[in-house]
């Protein structure tokens, strides 16, 4: 339904404000004789402000992406505080839930911050603290699947498979048969 | 691989914390179970015809039942099965109206009401001594309208109304082993005369007024010959009998007071009589019958005592009494073999050279010959007189001839089974057809449909009725081939008769049986006996296309030095691969942890005088005997003289004759216990194919104890001597239970408890590391029931996580007995409210299921009972993570729930074993119980984890996904339209 009515909203564009920079965006080669990167450089002020305005804004935004697992941190402990620790479907879906999103965030850790890659943003640190709370995360997960028993920390889940020593000597008999 | 199986376990756990009982629902019985009834080899039978009604034959067995069976069908109308030790020694129809029993050694007569065999009255005789018993209602004397049951038991005539089983009057006949083998009724007068011997020598006559039981007079006269204790009655005044020798047959004639002797040599009447004669209880009237080598004789007795012979047969053969049929008339009948025919003849018993009735009957030669033929007669529609005839067969079998014809035959053999064992079924190949019970798949859709309506609650009682019949004769369960679950199998079973039967765990149906040469009676074996059945061969991997084979072990005769017999049967076929008559006697069979490369199993038999013998014969099984001869011992458990002995085998035998497949033993140890302060009344040990999954015991806080598991354990119960007998004939001060647990191998002594005021009976049953066991405590008045957890200490300290994980460890490398073990005990003690035949435990197939206890209760019964419920860290408060690990706060005794009764609704008569086999799904253990009656089903300890339960509706689901796609497309195919509308606007 979404589909349909943004079909309505705009059946066909043109956008006349092409303003890219890189030649790469555009399927159009540049005129004989003109250098792009020359002109770039000559209405400068005005396009300067406009990106320094706008490093900014990123840099402001991943620090935002950055703290954003956080929140899901908190939500996550208050989730496992209420699971308790005995095993059942809902402590467990909770601790595999938890475990899997720092997992999943860490996988994605450089499309996240993709649209804030900028040559003036430092995205470093940003990127190392979102890092870091998602590893806190999964710290947390992996301590609550300590605590429901699930990991294999103990002696007796290493020795519970082992098959029962083999006799040396064999002994039969009984009473005797009358 | 280990957080998996924890997982899976504390899911399971939590199952268990669902529901605790497994019972079943009223329409789930006979879905995997079966029962059948038997009664045992017939002893005495009665029948009653006369009257219009139903006809019957009262019968009583020597499983000591008495059944009342439908002569058309040979159903069973009514039975009752009396205590072991209350063996029926006479019936007979009183008053037309009630069966009158005679049991135990004379002193115990009851009444049963014969159309629906509630008992009327029980008297109890008292007798002085021990003695004879015999049974006789004087039918044409009447008192009062009633019948005298004349009773002789204990040393005394006792006359009891046959009403109310009021004493008229006893007359104690009381001198020193004196025996009545003979009553005797004046057809006109109340005068009864008793006939017996006193001791071997003296020939005694009573003559007794029926009225009263006075004394009209006594004689005894001796003979100097002797006799050994038969008789048979020829007129009414004469009497055969042998002298102790058993070379000479005298004939006695005690008219008017006198008694004469009058001898015959046996050897004057049949030319071959070096044989040893016995004379055959039939009654005939002027002739008697006697068996000598292989023949059957009648004498006939002339007025002058002199004797005749009417007629010679040849041996397997049967005589019945004689039943007079119409006014003074009196018949009898002779049964005969003739290959694979037997010949049923009837004749008058004053007139040998006319036969009433000579018939021709085809019978299975497995069943063997016939034993005992007992006759009736009825009115044909030409008012001519007819005769049938109930012929009790080698086997057991119960079979009623009429016309020419088996009418219904009964394979009653399997009440008294002795040993049995299982095999496996066929593998299901192409090319071998199963399509007899196969069906199509027209019809399995059809049953789905018929449940799916079930499951909608849309079916109608028509519909509901079908469901029920076609889940009970479910084709699946009946196949000859081996199933996925390992649910199928052949159950072998041996019984007291020597005949094998091969039941099928479907609907217990015999799918063979087979009578076994080697136990069958012959000249060579006088008294065979059948002892054990043993898997011989079972074939897997790579002589997959062999069939299976079990080993029967008999022998012959009775004596603890009689010769051995082997018998080796197909599984599959039922035929006898081969038979051997040993050499030696067979003590003990040991079964071996070996095969051989054509898969048999190696066994171990000791004979009397402690060789060692190997079987099977080849010099493959002595290079692996020799190559493993250090590492085997063996142990004798001796109850008469309250010894334990262990041995080892050693060198080959020196005998005279060279025998490389023997092997001389010496005794390593001996545990002797006093005999003035402890009697062996039980041992138990662990099932050899038992398998156990794992040696740790994960117990609270994920710590580790090392569970004890050595096949090489013995359980020995020992009591005061005094307390032995029965519950009550010792004081509480003077009685004692001490059990121990000992190592086979060492004779070391592991474990021993005092169980002061208590005894027995004990019944124990022994698993894993843990042993059970039941008896009474007289201080309490109840019956207990005690675990014992053996855990090994010396493997305790193995909890470093790292070396787990590296494999440092000697968790796995082999132990030996004679390394010290170090090892800790838990007990706890039960009471239990009942009291118990026999115990057996749960087993699967890996070990991993929890286990369940199988206990035969007095009432035959099988209950389970958890085995949580009998563990040592029961504590009356357990703590939060004990209750999670699944304790059972502790109660003074153990819960018997109602639901959790594994036959139901169901008894097992007789109850005497409780076998269980683990099915290849590991939740599930097949139980078979057999005493009187078998049963047989399967349970899961801790309920069906592992697969989908019975009615299941498949057709339900496959319909859910089905819609479930359709639904899919319709959307699908709907959304496209509506988006493309948009698209047009």
């Amino acid at each position: 339904m979404e589909k349909g009515k943004g079909v309505v909203a705009r059946r066909w564009a043109i956008d006349f404000t092409d303003n890219s920079i890189s030649p790469s965006s555009r399927d159009i080669p540049d005129p004989l004789g003109y250098a792009r990167a020359s002109s770039d450089q000559d209405d400068s002020t005005v396009s300067r402000q406009k990106k320094d305005a706008e490093a900014n804004w990123k840099a402001q935004k991943a620090w935002e992406v950055a703290q954003s697992p956080l929140k899901n941190l908190l939500m996550m402990g208050f989730m496992m505080w209420m699971a308790g620790s005995a095993v059942h479907l809902f402590s467990i879906g909770i601790t595999f839930s938890a475990l899997w999103q720092p997992i999943n965030a860490l996988q994605g850790v450089g499309k996240i911050f993709e649209p804030y890659k900028d040559s003036k943003v430092d995205i470093l640190a940003p990127k190392l603290l979102f890092i870091a709370l998602n590893l806190v995360g999964l710290a947390l997960g992996v301590w609550k699947l300590n605590t429901l028993g699930l990991l294999p920390t103990h002696a007796s889940d290493w020795v519970s498979s082992l098959p029962p020593a083999q006799e040396i000597e064999y002994a039969g008999g009984g009473i005797p048969l009358h | 691989m280990a957080m998996a199986v924890r997982v899976f376990l504390l899911l399971t756990l939590l199952f268990l914390y669902a529901n605790f009982s497994s019972a079943l629902y009223e329409d789930q019985v006979g879905l995997m179970d079966w029962h059948q009834q038997y009664i045992g080899k017939v002893k005495h039978a009665v029948f009653h015809t006369q009257r219009a009604g139903r006809k019957r034959v009262v019968v009583s067995t020597e499983e000591n039942a008495i059944a009342s069976l439908d002569l058309r069908t040979g159903d069973i109308f009514w039975r009752h099965v009396l205590g072991a030790n209350d063996a029926v020694d006479g019936i007979d129809i009183a008053l037309g109206k009630y069966v009158i029993t005679l049991s135990s050694e004379g002193s115990i007569l009851r009444a049963w009401n014969l159309p629906d065999g509630q008992m009327v009255w029980e008297t109890f005789l008292r007798g002085s001594t021990s003695s004879n018993s015999l049974l006789s209602i004087l039918t044409n004397f009447k008192m009062d309208k009633e019948n005298m049951v004349l009773v002789f038991g204990g040393g005394c005539l006792h006359a009891v109304s046959s009403i109310d089983g009021e004493t008229i009057w006893r007359k104690e006949l009381a001198t020193e082993s004196f025996e009545i083998r003979q009553i005797l009724q004046s057809p006109e007068s109340d005068i009864i005369h008793a006939l017996g011997f006193v001791g071997s020598s003296k020939f005694v006559t009573y003559k007794i007024d029926a009225k009263n039981g006075e004394l009209l007079k006594h004689t005894s006269t001796a003979f100097p010959g002797g006799f050994p204790g038969e008789l048979s009655l020829v007129s009414a005044d004469t009497v055969v009998a042998l002298d102790a020798t058993r070379s000479i047959l005298v004939s006695i004639s005690f008219q008017n007071g006198e008694t004469s002797f009058h001898q015959t040599f046996i050897s004057d009447l049949v030319a071959d009589s070096a044989g040893v004669a016995t004379i055959l209880p039939a009654r005939l009237t002027g002739i008697f019958a006697m068996k000598i080598n292989s023949f059957i004789v009648f004498i006939s007795v002339t007025d002058e005592h002199k004797l005749e012979v009417v007629q010679k047969i040849t041996y397997p053969a049967a005589v019945s009494d004689v039943l007079s049929f119409s006014e003074g008339q009196k018949a009898f009948a002779l049964v005969q073999h003739g290959g694979s025919r037997i010949q049923l003849v009837v004749k008058l018993d004053n007139d040998w050279s006319t036969d009433l009735l000579k018939e021709s009957i085809e019978i299975d030669p497995k069943k063997g010959f016939v034993e005992k033929v007992f006759i009736n007669n009825y009115i044909r529609t030409d008012r001519s007189h007819g005769f049938r005839a109930l012929v009790v067969m080698e086997d057991h079998s119960l079979l009623l001839l009429q016309q020419g014809d088996i009418v219904w035959s009964r394979e009653d053999g399997l009440a008294s089974i002795i040993d049995m064992t299982t095999s496996e079924l066929p593998v299901e190949k192409k090319g071998v057809s199963v399509a007899k019970v196969e069906h199509n798949l027209f019809e399995w859709l059809k049953g789905h449909f018929l449940k799916l309506k079930g499951t909608l609650m849309l079916a109608s009682p028509d519909d509901i009725t079908s469901i029920q019949e076609m889940r009970l004769k479910s084709s699946e369960k009946n196949k000859m081939t081996r199933d996925h679950n390992g649910f199928r199998k052949l159950l072998i079973v041996l019984t007291k008769a020597g005949k094998l039967y091969a039941l099928h765990t479907g609907d217990g149906r015999v799918i063979w049986s087979l009578l076994l040469s080697s136990l069958r009676r012959s000249e060579v074996c006088e008294h065979p006996t059948g002892l054990n059945i043993y898997q011989w061969q079972v074939p897997h991997h790579h002589a997959m296309d062999e069939n299976p084979s079990v080993l029967v072990v008999g022998k012959c005769g009775l004596g603890f030095d009689a010769p051995g017999v082997f018998s080796f049967v197909d599984s599959y076929t039922g035929k006898e691969l081969d038979s051997l008559s040993l050499a030696h006697s067979v003590a003990q069979v040991i079964t071996l942890p070996f095969t051989d490369s054509t898969e048999q199993r190696l066994h171990l038999l000791i004979d009397a005088s402690n060789h060692a013998h190997v079987y099977p014969r080849n010099l493959e099984a002595v290079n692996i005997l020799e190559r493993e001869l250090p590492n085997i011992y063996w142990y004798s458990v001796e109850y008469q003289r309250d010894i334990i002995t262990g041995h080892a085998l050693k060198g080959n035998c020196i005998l005279d004759v060279e025998d490389e497949y023997c092997f001389n033993t010496r005794e390593l140890w001996s545990i002797v216990f006093p005999s003035e302060a402890e009697k062996i009344i039980a041992t138990a040990t662990r099932k050899l194919n038992e398998v156990v999954h794992t040696q740790a015991k994960v117990i609270a806080d994920q710590d580790v104890m090392y569970k004890y598991i050595s096949r090489n354990l013995l359980f020995v119960a020992t009591v005061a001597p005094k307390a032995a007998g029965e519950i009550g004939s010792a004081t509480p001060e003077e009685s004692w239970l001490v059990v121990y647990l000992i190592d086979t191998i060492t004779g070391r002594i592991l474990h021993r408890v005092t169980h002061f005021g208590s005894q027995g009976p004990v019944h124990a049953v022994f698993s894993e590391n843990w042993v059970i066991y039941h008896y009474f405590n007289l201080r309490a008045h109840r019956y207990e029931m005690s675990v014992i957890e053996i855990y090994d200490q010396s493997r305790a300290g193995n909890k470093d996580v790292w070396k787990l994980v590296l494999g440092k460890h000697n968790l796995t490398s082999a132990i030996s007995s004679y390394s010290r073990p170090e090892v800790m005990v838990k007990s706890q003690t039960y009471f239990f409210t009942h009291s118990v035949k026999t115990m057996a435990v749960t087993s699967t197939s890996k070990g991993i299921t929890s286990k369940q206890l199988l206990i035969g209760t007095i009432g035959d019964q099988v209950l389970a009972l958890d085995k949580r419920y009998l563990d040592p860290r029961r504590s009356p408060d357990p703590t939060q993570t004990e209750r999670e690990e699944g304790i059972i706060p502790l109660t003074d005794s153990l819960p018997i729930i109602p639901q959790s009764y594994v036959t139901h609704s169901l008894k097992v008569e007789g109850l005497r074993g409780i076998v269980t086999v683990p099915a290849k799904l590991e939740s599930t253990s097949l139980v078979f119980a057999y005493g009187v009656d078998l049963f047989f089903t399967r349970i899961a300890p801790s309920r069906t984890y592992d697969s989908l339960t019975e009615d299941f509706s498949y057709a339900l689901l496959l319909i859910t996904i089905v819609a479930l796609i359709a639904a899919i497309f319709v959307t699908w195919i709907l959304s496209e339209n509506k988006e493309l509308r948009e698209k047009w606007r």
